[in-house]
């Protein structure tokens, strides 16, 4: 069954199978980041409401949750909130604020915010929430009748004014308003729309004067009646629920309702997001550009992928026009990713809309730092968009404040499940939002990168490895070859070789070829590397000179080059070979593999003013270093 | 579906639903056999129980229904 974007929240990553033992698990003492963490999955009502329990009850306690936000909310209703209110605990959890709420009797609108001692008035909450219905107005079917319809309106908005100022001056609470979602049944058909009088049209003209007020009056508008028409009015609206207990929504819908509350209440306390990091390779444009080229990316209109992709740099610059601040990261030399910027004509993005230019070979959690540092902001002011989920899960491992949202198989749907997500979520826009983006611009120095996360082996081991090692055989050529002629950047020496060529090398007793192949807990990456070695030259036996040493970018930084050597070591040891020579031709795209034989303990022998060298390695004293992988060697077909 | 799997899955549900692993379905079960089952957690219960089995029940459907016995009939009678 595929996610549902909006109700299953599929930004965030599917909860883990022990959930319920892990809040079963959590005490007071580990504080409020497992509570986070916790929170920080696809949960469905059930498993809100559990993890709601400990966080009230700590709450209750008077415990501290820091890192969480104490917040306390009062909650009126025209309706039943039973469902809701547990669902908004654990919710807040999720945008680091530990909610506290304040819950009347039911369907006691008025008296709550109109008595100075009522129960709301009293707790002197943060904030109030009027979590009303359409059903909570004093709204008749009138159609046709302008006159009745207009005051009808006049009365509603009036009602809810007079709900803000009974609050103000009882409590002095911030007051957060809905908008209405309609019912989707229509009386007339499409007629409801147009004809005053109709519950449509007096709906929709209330929500119209509710934001104008709210907004004026400095309060916080949270848009209920737009998420019901994002999910479907029928999605929205149960009535069957309605009828068995006044529950205002369907079950469905609550983990996002809540979630949008949550969201509202974190940008109320400033912990909304500023900054977006974007991949480049299959994220700001389709394919990678150090293979395909600027020719062989695809980021023009008309083309179906490529307009997934600028629906992604649209989205990046609407965000950066209201104030959110752009930079990227990206696995790529410098130049490489850069020229898609400066050279692509279809590219929306230019290079100077992006505040932090991070083009390297580091692990992304490095560069998030980096960036956050660069830009003075806290790390969890970042979002990062990635295709990869190995990205994805290293920088969440790694950084666990940085927003990462899950994002679907089909770029088709990047853009929406970033806006989905809500990472930006904004109470008011000022002037100053307008120019903070240049702002940051023209403080930002492009940086280069030294400083290293931690902990990157531990996340190796956690992905689960195999590597399997096996010569060259008819079943791999097709896949062999490819990856001989199209690979540039993790490419030592660049040498093409046509599928006869190939065939040779296979069925050349004193040629030693390597395919090797990846998998890990995300799946299989399939043939990721091949290398190719031949006998030296005739007058010295016992050496092997690495002919090809080529390796997708995909798998970068798991160690994959450090386990290939470990297996030449050996076969070269069994084999009588004393020496391993290696070369690394330069070329405009392989820069990145210049410290490739320096990385694996050789010693250059010669170096050219073209940046041409040679290395050797004397396979006896070779250490290999050791990934956390398992070891898959088979003997060729 | 045959009983003895519905009730494997309606243990499973209880248990989580009502945090409660000691709980014991069985046909005689009544919501005051169960600490926390109370009208809005029998609500919970249903949507937890049309979800897990793909049925849905009507109304009139979910207010007869007594006992457990009740539930796992209704449902055999739809999957």
């Amino acid at each position: 069954m595929p996610i549902d974007l909006y109700t299953e929240l599929q930004w965030l990553p599917r909860s883990p199978k022990d959930f319920s033992a892990s809040v079963k698990a959590w005490s007071e003492a580990d504080g409020g980041a497992p509570l986070r963490a916790l929170a920080s999955h696809g949960l469905d009502l059930n498993q809100l409401t559990r993890l709601a329990k400990p966080i009230s009850a700590a709450i209750g306690r008077g415990a501290d949750l820091a890192p969480l936000l104490p917040f306390r909310l009062a909650v009126i209703g025209n309706a039943t909130l039973d469902f809701i209110l547990p669902a908004l605990v654990a919710s807040a959890a999720r945008h680091g604020i530990a909610l506290e709420i304040i819950q009347p009797a039911y369907d006691q609108v008025a008296q709550e915010a109109l008595t100075p001692d009522s129960r709301v008035n009293a707790s002197k909450p943060n904030a109030v929430l009027f979590a009303l219905d359409y059903r909570a107005l004093p709204l008749k079917f009138v159609p046709g009748d302008a006159d009745a319809a207009a005051n009808a309106v006049l009365g509603a908005t009036g009602y809810l004014a007079a709900l803000r100022e009974g609050i103000q001056k009882n409590c002095g609470a911030a007051c957060i308003f809905q908008s209405f979602a309609p019912a989707p049944e229509a009386v007339f058909g499409s007629l409801d729309r147009a004809l005053p009088g109709t519950m449509r049209w007096m709906l929709s003209e209330v929500n119209r004067g509710l934001a104008e007020q709210t907004l004026a009056a400095g309060d916080v508008l949270l848009d209920v009646a737009g998420l019901a028409e994002t999910v479907g009015l029928a999605s929205w609206h149960d009535p069957q629920l309605w009828n068995l207990g006044k529950f205002p929504c369907a079950e469905s819908v609550i983990p996002l309702y809540a979630d949008h509350v949550a969201r509202t209440l974190a940008a109320m306390r400033g912990k909304s997001r500023k900054v977006l990091v974007l991949d480049l390779d299959n994220t700001v444009w389709g394919g990678v550009i150090g293979d395909d080229g600027l020719e062989g990316i695809r980021v023009a209109q008309g083309d179906a992928v490529g307009e997934a992709h600028l629906a992604v740099q649209r989205m990046a610059l609407d965000l950066r026009k209201r104030g959110i601040v752009l930079a990227v990261s990206s696995k790529n030399t410098d130049e490489v990713a850069r020229e898609p910027f400066l050279k692509h004509p279809e590219m929306l993005l230019k290079l100077d809309h992006i505040a932090v230019f991070q083009a390297n070979w580091n692990d992304k959690a490095t560069n998030l730092q980096a960036i956050a540092d660069e830009l003075s902001v806290g790390i969890d002011s970042l979002v990062f968009l990635d295709d990869n989920p190995v990205e994805r899960g290293l920088v969440r491992k790694l950084l666990p404040q940085v927003a990462v949202p899950e994002l679907p198989e089909d770029a088709a749907g990047y853009a929406r499940t970033l806006a989905a997500a809500g990472y930006f979520e904004a109470i008011a826009f000022a002037g100053e939002d307008l120019k903070r983006a240049d702002f940051y611009q023209d403080n930002a120095k492009r940086i280069s990168l030294q400083k290293q996360v931690g902990g990157v082996d531990a996340y190796l081991a956690s992905l689960d490895m195999t590597i399997t090692f096996q010569p060259f055989d008819a079943t791999g050529r097709a896949r062999i070859v490819q990856l001989i002629n199209k690979s540039n950047q993790y490419n030592l020496t660049t040498r093409r070789y046509t599928d006869p060529e190939v065939l040779a090398a296979e069925e050349d007793p004193t040629v030693f070829t390597l395919q090797v192949r990846l998998a890990d807990i995300f799946g299989d990456n399939g043939m990721i590397s091949v290398v190719i070695c031949r006998p030296g030259e005739p007058g010295e036996p016992g050496v092997w000179e690495i002919d090809t040493w080529l390796m997708s970018c995909r798998v970068l930084g798991r160690k994959v080059e450090h386990m290939v050597l470990n297996h030449l070591v050996e076969h070269a040891k069994s084999r009588g070979i004393h020496t391993i020579v290696g070369r690394y031709l330069p070329t405009e795209r392989n820069k990145l593999v210049v410290d490739h034989y320096a990385k694996l303990g050789f010693t250059k022998i010669s170096e050219e003013d073209s940046g041409r060298t040679e290395w050797k390695l004397d396979v006896a004293e070779a250490k290999p270093d050791i990934a956390p992988m398992k070891v898959v060697t088979l003997a060729s077909e | 579906m045959d009983q003895e799997a519905i009730y494997e899955k309606l243990t499973e549900i209880f248990h989580d639903l009502f945090d409660d692993d000691s709980i014991v379905v069985t046909p005689e079960l009544t919501a005051k056999d169960v600490e926390g089952w109370d009208s809005l957690a029998h609500i919970r219960l249903i949507i937890t129980i049309e979800k897990a089995f793909k049925v849905k029940f009507s109304t009139t459907e979910i207010a007869k229904l007594e006992k457990v016995g009740d539930l796992a009939a209704l449902i055999q009678s739809r999957a």
